[in-house]
C-alpha cells in the first residue's frame, strides 16, 4: 500500500535525516541555503536564476552554491556558458534509505502480525482440544 | 510456542523492477491461519498500526472478497487530520491469494499483490505493490526522501540548532 505506507514512513525519514544532518549541517544553517534547497526541489534553475530570485549578487550565490555542492546537496553542470544546479547527487543513497524506511515500516507490522499468528494458532489448539471432548 | 525474535523471520524489501516493489517474509504458521489474520478487520487493526509506526486505528473496514472495498483510517500525531486509505479487492482466493487497489491517491495508486504459500507449516507472504509507471513510483521515492526538506524539516533544523546552542551563523 504505497501511499498507506508513505506518511508513516515520514517517521523513519525524520529519524534518518537527522543523522545525515551533522554532514549537512554548515550547508544548512544558512536561510538563504535553505531557500535555494526549495527552490530548486520545484525546478532545476541557473545561478543567476537563484541569484535574482534572492537577490544577491552572482559572486554571493556562487559561494552558497558552492557550499550546498560540497555537501552533496547540490550538483551543478555548465552548458555552455550556463551553469545549471539541481538537487542532488544522492538519488540512489535516498532510494537504497527508502527502501529501508518501506522495509521497515513492513518489518515493524510483522512483528506485530506474528504475535497475532501465536495467539491463532493458541485458539485453535485450544478450540480443538474442546472439541475432542 | 515460544516468542519469536524478529530476526528469526526477516523482512526483505527490494524495488523489483521500475515500477515494482517487493516486500517477502516468513510466519511461523499455516497459510490458513496468516491469510485470517490479513482478512479480519479485529485482527487486521491488531498488527497494521503497531505502536512503533506512531499511528492508532480510528476506523477498519475490510469486506474482503472480490469487488468488495475496504477502508483504514488512521491517527497520526503530526496530522490533525485523520488519514483514510481505501480500495477494493479485485482478487480474494482464501489462503493463498489477495490483490487489492490503492485509490486514496487517485490515478497514481499501486495495485498490491500478496500471496501466501504454506511450505512445511511456515507460510512465505510475497507482497507486491505495482505502480502504474516508473515515474509514479520515482515520485512517491523523491517524496519521501528529498522530500524531507520542507518547512517541518528546516523547523525541526532549526529546533535541533537552537539545542546545539549555535544559533544560526552565517558560514559565510
Amino acid at each position: 500500500m504505497r501511499t498507506a505506507v508513505r506518511p508513516h514512513i515520514l517517521n523513519y525519514m525524520v529519524q534518518y535525516q537527522q543523522t545525515r544532518f551533522d554532514a549537512s549541517f554548515a550547508a544548512l544553517s544558512d536561510a538563504t541555503r535553505r531557500g535555494v534547497l526549495e527552490q530548486l526541489g520545484r525546478a532545476d534553475a541557473s545561478i543567476t536564476d537563484l541569484a535574482d530570485k534572492f537577490h544577491m549578487t552572482l559572486t554571493g550565490m556562487k559561494k552558497h552554491v558552492g557550499v550546498l555542492e560540497q555537501a552533496g546537496l547540490v550538483t551543478t553542470q555548465k552548458i555552455g556558458r550556463v551553469r545549471t544546479c539541481k538537487l542532488g547527487a544522492r538519488r540512489l543513497e535516498e532510494e537504497a534509505a527508502w527502501i529501508e524506511s518501506y522495509r521497515r515500516v513492513w518489518a515493524a507490522r510483522f512483528d506485530a502480525l506474528d504475535k497475532v499468528i501465536e495467539e491463532l494458532k493458541r485458539k485453535e489448539k485450544t478450540d480443538g482440544r474442546k472439541k475432542r471432548k | 510456542m515460544d516468542a519469536k525474535k524478529e530476526s528469526e523471520n526477516p523482512t526483505a524489501a527490494q524495488r523489483k523492477s521500475d515500477r515494482e516493489m517487493v516486500v517477502t517474509r516468513t510466519f511461523n504458521g499455516p497459510a490458513r491461519i496468516v491469510f485470517k489474520a490479513w482478512t479480519t478487520p479485529e485482527l487486521l487493526k491488531q498488527w497494521w498500526a503497531p505502536k512503533s509506526l506512531g499511528i492508532t486505528f480510528i476506523s477498519c473496514e475490510a469486506d474482503v472478497r472480490t469487488g468488495g472495498s475496504y477502508r483504514f483510517v488512521f491517527g497520526h500525531p503530526s496530522s490533525e487530520q485523520p488519514m483514510a486509505f481505501f480500495g477494493k479487492y479485485i482478487e480474494v482466493i482464501p489462503d493463498a491469494r489477495l490483490v487489492w487497489t490503492n485509490e486514496e491517491g487517485g490515478e497514481t495508486g499501486a495495485v498490491t499483490t500478496v500471496t501466501f504459500e504454506e511450505i512445511g507449516g511456515k507460510t512465505l507472504v510475497v507482497m507486491r505493490d505495482l505502480y502504474p509507471s516508473k515515474e509514479v513510483l520515482d515520485d512517491a521515492i523523491a517524496s519521501g526522501s528529498t522530500g524531507g526538506f520542507n518547512e517541518e524539516m528546516f523547523a525541526q533544523l532549526d529546533e535541533l540548532l537552537v539545542t546545539l546552542g549555535g544559533g544560526k551563523q552565517e558560514a559565510e
